[in-house]
């Protein structure tokens, strides 16, 4: 049976069983490759989306539970790819491999909304189920506080490559 | 000190061939030999040696001064695709900002070793890659030079420009890339390289290339790969290794929604290649999975079905009660030591078999026709995973095309290509393009692990507490005089060479379960033994860990049987450990802190994969037993240049706090031949909860640099434990700490 899905502000129709988890019908109905696939059993993260605005884990959220829910993926967190933290991954360089990644910035994008100058603890809290096999963990904590500066207004830390010659240690 | 051709086994063949680009520009081919230099640093490539020169990388300028930079290598997080291109940019003297890179497919008549492992990169392509950045500069400053008719020594170069300072005169090199075709190349062995004084790319915090597709989510993993028509196939194997298929239910299988294909593979009993199995094939990847829950297949019996993590360490127990079978170094007289020793330590150390677990589970997308094989691979080592296919499907090398996709994450895991040879199988049986995506539970149970391990050690002080008697029994996988894969240990780990009579014994069990290298192989294993150890040994003789370590290193011995030459080539240099050490000692104020009962600091140093790490871990135990890294401080050596700061420290604090996840909670166990762990609710892994804050130091040395993935991993699991013994009195001999109480009061 045809199910239509919000999906970054497009409804979609599809036709996919009802307990098909939402991360498959993005990844290989709606070609939303963004959206990761890491454990399949919501311990990893990899998969996180919006789903009206809460961090929830699309491996194992059937599509018929979101059915009439505003779904938002990496794709369309900003129309432009400029999202605060967005931003401040790209400011601090955040990404190893990049897998998790995208789960990651969701699940900071929607603890920003919340709690939008939060501390270590809450980032701990907020992030501690999405999981970075290369472990860029210092940097994404850094990055949250970044970005949490640049949603309220801070000027941008000055871009591109820091001149510096040396591996300077970016712990806070 | 060592020069810098010893280390990277210069090319002195090199050449470059230059060609016109439609609509102006120009292209430049470089031959070069890294293969030898890949050889030498004992990484054996399978690649038959170099008949003819090879083209190795690219360079395109077009008009526009935009510099196209080919990077050869697999891109598995490691940032490789960013340094390699920063090489070149250095010598061609361009502005980054105009630097675009390009991933390579694999094409080893091209580029020569393509490969993602041991650490290699940077000392197979220092110089190199330098060159052929050199070599391109040097044409475009001739051909200015002609244009102009002033000699090309009066000419310089900055960021892509050509200046003639005495006649003010300047041309950017997309002005002077049609007219530098018709230069004739320099050699690339003795074109001049750049004064390092004068790096301007090489050393600056660099970042990562293609960095604003990733924030975006665009499709670029292995995961990614769309192909016209692409089916999608789950491929399930025994949990008993290599067990075949006695039958399966495949006309219900077939039956089920979106499937299209069911059916058995018969499999071959090499444990890296294609294992018996069942594959499924249908138009949507969970539908698939569907089906498989419904799959009932019965395997056939298989020897190693009654394999277990009890047995081995029963088997260890037996071994180290009876005499070891053979002994890979023996110096001075270790019996009489230990008699005459004025304190005399044993202890028994073990680790667990572990999986690599890339975040991105293993997979391959295949179109396999009747003459071609396409394949779409985030393998690190793609000409072994080529070599694999052709000779599993009985096709020939030069029928496959190899497309080289990022991958996520790899540790080591796709080294193997297993993945590979299944999908480009099931491709092929299925007589459709295919994507094999396995499950986490299939990534977990079916990787090429991290073996565990067994050692018992001895070691004897004199009154003054100088450690003069050492051994160390280790219980291992292998047969005879082989070892499993990365189950092996060599005759120079430390603290062999430092200690008058010395043992090392060793004694091997059969092992039906597939191993191999995960990050810093062996390396991570022996490290917490030998370092944990040494630690104890260094309380017993009531001196500081650190200077312990130091004393020992100052004392060299001369074996008592010689080392062959291999072994003296790849031994570690004293003098750089102990300017680590001191370093580490500086940075982290060890011995200079009074720390409460429950806080610690531990030290350890490692050295691997041609590169010196010393560590020190600050601890706080809970009275529960909890165990919370405060702060790790990681200092490095691998010689002269930090090629990308940005990635290096990275590296660092990600193999830091990678061996901290093993030491906290990952062991793989087997039951009945089978892995009892399944996904990430019981294979812990480490979260950001548990990351602390990781001080990243580098120790510059006159030495050629080396890689940096790896060996900043070893030194941290000791150093945490040696942490723990500091903070509580607790000696951990055995991990993951998850099984061991450290319950104080």
């Amino acid at each position: 049976m045809p199910i239509t899905l919000k999906v970054n502000g497009t409804p979609r129709t599809l036709d996919v069983p009802p307990d098909m988890p939402l991360l498959w019908a993005l990844r290989d109905e709606l070609d939303l490759k963004g959206t990761k696939f890491g454990c399949g059993i919501a311990r990893c993260g990899a998969c996180t989306v919006h789903v009206n605005g809460v961090a929830t884990r699309s491996c194992n959220t059937p599509v018929s539970r979101v059915a009439t829910a505003d779904i938002t993926t990496i794709e369309g967190l900003s129309p432009d790819g400029l999202h605060a933290v967005q931003q401040a991954w790209e400011e601090l360089d955040v990404p190893q491999c990049g897998y998790c990644q995208a789960g990651q910035m969701m699940g900071a994008a929607a603890l920003l909304a919340k709690t939008p100058k939060p501390t270590d603890a809450e980032i701990d809290t907020a992030l501690n189920t999405n999981l970075c096999r290369c472990a860029t963990y210092i940097r994404i904590r850094n990055a949250v506080h970044r970005a949490a500066e640049i949603k309220s207004g801070a000027k941008p830390a000055v871009g591109g490559s820091t001149p510096s010659k040396n591996g300077s240690p970016d712990n806070r | 000190m060592t020069t810098q051709s010893d280390m990277t086994g210069v090319s002195r063949r090199g050449f470059l061939r230059a060609t016109a680009l439609a609509g102006g520009g120009i292209l430049l081919a470089s031959y070069a030999e890294p293969l030898e230099a890949l050889e030498r640093l004992g990484l054996h490539t399978g690649l038959p040696p170099m008949a003819d020169p090879m083209l190795s990388a690219f360079v395109r300028i077009t008009p526009d001064g935009i510099v196209t930079i080919t990077s050869k290598n697999p891109e598995i997080g490691q940032g490789i695709k960013t340094m390699l291109p920063m090489l070149i940019a250095e010598e061609l003297d361009v502005d980054w900002a105009n630097v675009r890179v390009e991933q390579a497919d694999f094409d080893p008549t091209k580029y020569q070793a393509q490969i993602a492992g041991g650490s290699t990169a940077t000392p197979t392509n220092w110089l190199p890659q330098r060159r052929v950045g050199a070599a391109a500069r040097a044409m475009l400053v001739s051909a200015a030079a002609a244009q102009w008719n002033v000699p090309a020594a009066e000419l310089e170069t900055e960021k892509g420009v050509v200046h003639h300072r005495a006649s003010k005169r300047s041309a950017t090199y997309g002005s002077l890339a049609s007219a530098a075709v018709s230069v004739t190349p320099p050699d690339l062995a003795t074109v001049p390289l750049k004064d390092p004084k004068k790096f301007t790319i090489i050393g600056t915090r660099t970042k990562t290339v293609g960095l604003r597709d990733i924030l975006m989510g665009k499709p670029m993993f292995g995961i990614d790969v769309t192909v016209p028509n692409m089916h999608y196939a789950t491929f399930v194997k025994s949990p008993v290794f290599a067990a075949k298929v006695a039958s399966a239910n495949l006309d219900a299988i077939k039956a089920m929604p979106g499937v299209t294909h069911a059916f058995v593979v018969e499999g071959t009993t090499n444990l890296q290649g294609l294992m018996p199995g069942v594959a499924i094939i249908g138009k949507n990847w969970w539908m698939v999975q569907q089906a498989r829950k419904k799959l009932v297949v019965e395997w056939a019996a298989h020897p190693t079905s009654q394999q277990s993590s009890a047995g081995f360490a029963a088997k260890a127990a037996e071994f180290f009660a009876g005499t070891p079978q053979r002994t890979i170094r023996n110096d001075g007289d270790f019996d009489a030591a230990i008699t005459g020793a004025a304190k005399v330590l044993k202890a028994e150390y073990s680790y667990p078999f572990i999986s690599h677990a890339p975040l991105e589970p293993q997979g391959c997308t295949a179109h396999v026709t009747a003459d071609k094989c396409e394949l779409w691979t985030t393998s690190q080592t793609p000409q072994g995973g080529r070599a694999l296919v052709a000779t599993t499907l009985g096709i020939k090398e030069e029928q496959i095309t190899m497309h080289m996709v990022r991958a996520g994450g790899g540790f080591g895991r796709r080294l193997y290509n297993d993945p590979l040879v299944e999908a480009a199988w099931i491709a092929r049986e299925a007589k459709v393009p295919v994507k094999l995506l396995w499950t986490r539970e299939d990534d977990l149970q079916h990787d090429m692990f991290r073996p565990g391990g067994f050692h018992s050690f001895t070691g004897g002080l004199d009154a003054s507490g100088k450690l003069i008697a050492f051994r160390n029994h280790f219980a291992t996988f292998g047969e005879g005089e082989r070892f499993a894969p990365s189950a092996d240990i060599g005759p120079t780990e430390y603290p062999a060479r430092f200690v008058p009579n010395l043992k090392m014994d060793v004694s091997v069990m059969p092992l039906g379960v597939p191993t191999g290298a995960l990050r810093a192989p062996r390396s991570n294993a022996l490290s917490f033994a030998f370092q944990g150890f040494i630690d104890e040994c260094a309380v017993a003789a009531g001196k500081d860990p650190l200077q312990f370590r130091i004393d020992t290193l100052k004392a060299e011995i001369t074996p008592t049987a010689p080392l062959t030459p291999q072994q003296q080539a790849g031994q570690m240099d004293a003098q750089r450990v102990i300017g680590i050490l001191e370093k580490a000692r500086e940075v982290s104020g060890w011995g200079k802190t009074k720390l409460p009962k429950g806080t610690g600091m531990g030290c350890a140093f490692y050295f691997s994969h041609r590169g010196y790490f010393a560590e020190v871990v600050q601890v706080t135990v809970s009275k529960a037993g909890d165990v919370k890294v405060d702060k790790v401080w990681a200092i490095g050596d691998v010689g002269s240049d930090i090629i990308n700061p940005n990635h290096a420290e990275q590296q660092v604090q990600g193999a830091a706090m990678d061996g901290m996840s093993q030491a906290y909670g990952q062991e793989i166990t087997f039951t009945a031949g089978k892995v009892d762990q399944t996904n990430f609710n019981n294979y812990p892994m480490l979260r950001i909860r548990q990351a602390p804050p990781i001080e990243v130091h580098f120790v510059k040395t006159a030495f050629s640099p080396t890689g940096i993935g790896e060996p900043a991993l070893p030194p941290v699991v000791p150093a945490m434990i040696n942490a723990i013994y500091a903070a509580t009195g607790k000696r951990v001999r055995q991990i993951p700490l998850s099984k061991v109480d450290l319950k104080w009061s």
